[in-house]
């Protein structure tokens, strides 16, 4: 199974298998990762999974949705390499992928 | 433990032919007699239509993964103004009050990120000194072994002497706050806070002129980190209309005052009618952390957001007509079964807790959402340093409204 790596904002770090076809929201909820609180349960509706990419994969995690870009441009946080990870689904091509924690998820 | 139900009101919802029932009755929620009308909807007719009530013909959206499809039909789905904004009681169109949540996007987002960072992470961290000092002191300061109104004394107390921080109103004005949101959700009737549309009409006219004043001493000023300074300086919110001005302040301060004030009070009373619960969270106050989220689904101090279907619409095998108004009753989904497990008890330790609706979800989805946790959190920890229990002791009054789902009188006492 690819790997995935989460990155606490203290800097704490969280590596996992995940499932292709999982997101990487469910890969932490499952895991009982912190920094991701997904209160809508991955339906692209609150921005409470949001994640920086790390730039190597950036390209291949793929453009944010319509969707996605709204509640993302809400987020406080956000900077040019968020992404809500309820969008980002697990492939062979994102093995190794890390992706950091904003302070807090709004 | 089930929410006590009138045994006449089960068999009302039961046996009301279900064209004829209407859940939007403002006295249902001033009783409390709405649980078994919704269990009904959810179960027979998860969209359904009724052709009349007091406020005209509209939708009941009451399942929450309906409600869910919903929120995320923004396209179709309208939250405008000009179409009736977002709640179920049409205003005359002549008193149309424009504010970000009664708008569709572009403008919507435009506004919206404007305010945003009021409650951005950095900014909460400001404020939680500031959150722990008052709710001391306003702690401090209740009586003992004596019936006070936990709303007025504390719920009240606090939600405004924040939102007073949020403006940087003047903190000696703070009442002015909850009166001014009370005149914009109250239902004009005789002998109510407001009688007619010109009364609230008032209400608001001293409101902006408040404001204005505030207004023009930020904008002349540099940028602060306070809701005027920011709508002043805002490139979206700069030139706006004094009436859309208004309204932006009737949602900030709706939006900041109502819904945190029904939480903190209906938190005293969950806990009172659940003494497993409350007892669990003494032995274990960092239980606070889940309590609080389940605290505001349980109340769902906002029973709905409607919205006005601007193309045909398929939900729940129905369709719904363009001009149509949708109603997507929070307080329904969030006791939905088929969502949230066992969704009528309270439970201070789910495992999920913030999977509920009472903040909305998509584009509108409320943006002091983690601010009213905060303030909930804050609150309850200082409680628990102080008193190991807070009895209520009289019987709750409610809000006549099928919008704000609220408390107006908890007696409670705090055995000294």
């Amino acid at each position: 199974m690819p790997r995935v790596t989460y990155v606490e904002y203290t800097g704490t770090e969280h590596s996992i298998d995940l499932e292709v076809g999982k997101s990487v929201m469910q890969g932490a909820v499952d895991n009982g990762i912190p920094g991701i609180d997904a209160d809508c349960g991955g339906e692209c509706a609150c921005a409470t999974c949001h994640v920086y990419v790390d730039e190597a994969f950036l390209a291949r995690c793929g453009e944010p949705g319509e969707q996605e870009a709204s509640m993302l441009g809400f987020a406080a946080t956000a900077q040019p390499n968020s992404r809500l990870s309820c969008q980002i689904t697990m492939s062979p091509e994102l093995d190794g992928l890390v992706v950091r924690m904003p302070e807090a998820q709004h | 433990m089930n929410a006590p139900v009138d045994l006449d009101h089960a068999r009302l919802a039961a046996t009301t032919p279900l064209d004829r029932l209407d859940p939007s009755n403002p006295a249902l929620f001033r009783d409390d007699v709405w649980q078994p009308y919704f269990a009904r909807l959810r179960r027979e007719a998860p969209v359904h239509y009724c052709a009349e009530s007091m406020f005209g013909p509209y939708w009941s959206v009451t399942k929450y993964k309906d409600i869910m499809q919903c929120e995320l039909a923004h396209k179709v789905l309208s939250s405008d103004s000009l179409h009736g904004g977002i709640s179920i009681r049409d205003r005359d169109k002549a008193l149309r009050l424009p504010m970000f949540i009664a708008m569709d996007p572009p403008q919507h987002d435009e506004q919206r990120k404007v305010v945003q960072p009021i409650v951005a992470p950095g900014n909460l961290a400001k404020l939680e000194a500031t959150i722990r000092e008052r709710a001391i002191r306003i702690l401090e300061g209740l009586p003992r072994n004596e019936t006070f109104n936990w709303v007025d004394r504390v719920s009240i107390e606090l939600t405004v002497a924040m939102l007073a921080t949020l403006f940087d109103f003047p903190q000696e004005e703070r009442r002015k706050l909850s009166y001014w949101s009370d005149c914009a959700t109250a239902l004009p009737m005789p002998g109510g806070l407001i009688e007619n549309e010109t009364q609230r009409e008032a209400a608001f006219a001293e409101m902006l002129g408040a404001f204005m004043t505030l207004w023009n001493e930020r904008v002349n000023a540099d940028p602060r980190p306070d809701l005027i300074s920011m709508l002043a300086h805002g490139e979206a919110t700069r030139n706006m209309t004094p009436r859309e001005f208004m309204g932006n302040l009737v949602l900030l301060i709706v939006g900041g005052n109502d819904t945190t004030r029904n939480s903190i009070s209906g938190g005293v009373l969950f806990l009172n009618e659940n003494p497993d619960e409350y007892s669990k969270l003494r032995a274990n106050p960092a239980l606070i952390e889940t309590m609080v989220p389940e605290i505001i689904r349980y109340q769902t101090p906002l029973a709905h957001m409607r919205r006005t279907a601007i193309a045909d619409y398929q939900i729940g095998g129905q369709t719904i007509r363009a001009g149509d108004k949708v109603v997507m009753w929070y307080i329904s989904g969030n006791r939905d079964e088929e969502a949230i497990e066992q969704p009528d008890r309270f439970i201070i330790d789910r495992a999920r807790p913030r999977g509920h609706l009472s903040f909305g979800f998509g584009i509108h989805r409320c943006v002091g959402n983690r601010l009213a946790e905060l303030q909930l959190k804050i609150l309850w920890e200082e409680i628990l340093q102080r008193f190991p229990r807070i009895e209520v002791v009289g019987r709750p009054e409610r809000t006549y409204s099928a919008f704000v789902h609220g408390i107006t009188n908890l007696p409670v006492r705090i055995p000294g």
